[in-house]
């Protein structure tokens, strides 16, 4: 265990610092150095100006899309659950893109953001809605009204794109595809305060979410409130992914490859899964995020590109040797 | 008394007749109850009843003096533990851990589990002869092996009252008496409570102190198990012309469907 923490730090380690190196600005070694100490130049206003609030995003976005896929597949006991299983994803799309085409995101920073998370939580909304029977979930039907509501919010972006101009088109088009260029520190800070006590929660519940793996009605003799803990655990989980898809598009992949990386490692205790899905999740966005913006530079491939492309072989390389023992 | 069911009857949803209907009973502290009777008797769900994850429709259920569905989970999982037939998805988990989660109704969720947790997981492991698996895959071990792993989780939770649900549906005769003789051990030296349902007559006339049988979801017979193991009872319960052997000693019988006695109609 001590050998696998020292991996995962050095994982971290590794990847924060290529992600604050990495970048179409050439700069010395000397001139980061002297950046990191503190003295005053365009290395210092690249790195804490640009590249930490980057880095940072790229770390909080990855760390929360891997726990909603930790908790979603828990949940559901399917390997295929992902963040976006309740119209999360196509929810944000449609709040973007009516900022967009509303030319809201031109008049204030935030208007983005804010208006893709509105957009999730009110898909995430209707999807509970919908499976809530008293204060019972129906997991089948939680399942198929997230389809649904994906289905009817993608028409309706696709929709709205029809009337738009070639320029807007082009925006809603790279933020679906995701990316942290949009980072700021005020949206970190945002972002934090609305994910961290949603993780710390989903913390709390891991031992819940390890008796929900046996099945429901052996979590329930095992003392877990299974309804409450479901909906609590759907609801932060679904949060989390808004508040991602919210600042960084829709980046795909990370919440379904990660946990399963993270569990092929053999881990499988929630009180260890989820904190280590956060990190490897945070260092995968930030590495993607370097390959992103220095493969095609000066053009930043969509972040979503990367992650697919990184994510897929890497996936299928640990399912083989998974298999294969 | 332990529990008690008091003119309960419970409806499935979505099912045009009742499961049970008007089942009253009431187990003392510290017998071993074996409920009989054929599918569909509405034996598990006299068991999924007293858990309190059913609410019954009509009339009253109560364990240790509470109404079932009141109690908080966590509550209930101090006092009552289950262990059933066994497919629950294991992989992955080692037997300590799968065993270990019987502790989880005792621990704050914050804080690891504390060494006196971990040397009555330790201890239990030991009663069911799986110290040498512990650190296996749960995934790994035989059927028997994991029911004994189940069994002992249900046992760290130290509850008052046991409810076995067929935990030996699947296992040999051999891995059968192994079960049996742990629960039967553990009745002994810590005066829990069982509530077993089974389809192994033969077995539970071994174990068991009572026997209750139901049939159509009301409670036929009820008694010791050389009283209920009558052919006219198992006859009206069964649907089919049954022998009993009486080998002896108390609770030494042997039950049987008789053979070359059906007849083209359907009756006997």
């Amino acid at each position: 265990m001590i050998r696998r923490w020292l991996a995962l730090a050095a994982l971290l380690v590794t990847s924060l610092a290529i992600g604050m190196l990495a970048g179409p600005a050439d700069l010395s070694p000397r001139e980061w150095w002297q950046a990191l100490a503190g003295s005053p130049g365009p290395a210092a206003t690249i790195l804490w100006r640009v590249r930490l609030p980057r880095v940072a995003t790229g770390a909080l976005t990855g760390g929360m899309l891997a726990v909603s896929g930790v908790v979603f597949q828990a949940l559901l006991r399917n390997p295929l659950a992902e963040p976006y299983l309740l119209g999360v994803s196509s929810g944000a799309a449609l709040g973007a893109v009516s900022a967009l085409a509303l030319g809201l995101s031109g008049s204030a920073y935030f208007a983005l953001p804010v208006a893709a998370l509105a957009g999730a939580l009110v898909a995430i909304a209707i999807v509970f809605e919908v499976a809530r029977v008293g204060s019972r979930l129906d997991t089948q039907v939680l399942l198929l009204a997230g389809v649904v509501v994906s289905a009817f919010f993608g028409a309706c972006v696709l929709l709205i794109l029809t009337f738009v101009s070639t320029e807007t088109l082009r925006s809603a088009f790279f933020w679906t595809l995701g990316s942290l260029s949009g980072a700021s520190g005020g949206m970190i800070l945002a972002m934090a305060a609305y994910s961290v006590p949603a993780l710390v929660v989903l913390f709390g519940l891991s031992r819940h979410l390890n008796a929900l793996a046996l099945g429901e009605e052996t979590a329930a003799y095992l003392g877990t409130e299974v309804e409450r803990v479901k909906l609590l655990a759907f609801f932060l989980a679904s949060l989390l992914a808004a508040a991602a898809v919210s600042v960084a598009g829709v980046i795909g992949f990370v919440g379904l490859v990660v946990p399963h990386a993270v569990r092929l490692w053999g881990i499988r205790d929630h009180r260890v899964l989820t904190p280590v899905s956060f990190l490897v999740g945070a260092a995968a966005l930030v590495l993607a995020d370097a390959v992103a913006r220095t493969v095609a530079a000066p053009m930043e491939i969509p972040i979503g590109v990367v992650t697919a492309f990184l994510g897929v072989p890497m996936f299928l390389l640990l399912l083989r040797r998974a298999v294969r023992t | 008394m332990i529990c008690k069911l008091d003119r309960v009857s419970f409806r499935y949803p979505a099912r045009p007749v009742n499961a049970v209907t008007e089942v009253s009973l009431e187990v003392a502290a510290g017998t071993h109850v074996a409920l009989v009777g054929p599918n569909g008797a509405g034996k598990s769900t006299v068991l999924r009843l007293l858990t309190g994850v059913l609410r019954p429709n009509d009339g009253r259920v109560t364990v240790l003096g509470r109404r079932s569905c009141d109690w908080k989970r966590r509550e209930m999982a101090r006092q009552v533990a289950v262990v059933s037939q066994g497919v629950e998805g294991v992989a992955g988990l080692s037997v300590r851990d799968l065993v270990s989660m019987g502790r989880y109704p005792y621990v704050n969720p914050w804080s690891p589990l504390g060494s006196e947790d971990r040397a009555l997981v330790d201890a239990w492991l030991a009663a069911v002869d799986l110290v040498d698996l512990a650190d296996r895959d749960a995934a790994e071990l035989s059927g028997g092996e994991l029911q004994r792993a189940r069994l002992a989780r249900a046992l760290v939770q130290e509850p008052q009252l046991l409810l076995l649900d067929e935990p030996t549906a699947h296992l040999d005769l051999g891995h059968e008496a192994r079960f049996m003789e742990i629960v039967n051990q553990i009745i002994h030296e810590q005066s829990v409570t069982v509530i077993a349902v089974t389809h192994h007559l033969n077995v539970a006339a071994r174990y068991a102190d009572r026997m209750i049988l139901l049939s159509g979801g009301r409670v036929l017979a009820d008694g010791a198990p050389s009283h209920v193991l009558a052919p006219e009872w198992l006859e009206a319960a069964f649907g089919w012309p049954i022998e009993v052997l009486n080998l002896g000693p108390v609770g030494r019988m042997a039950v049987a469907g008789r053979k070359d006695t059906a007849r083209g109609d359907g009756t006997w």
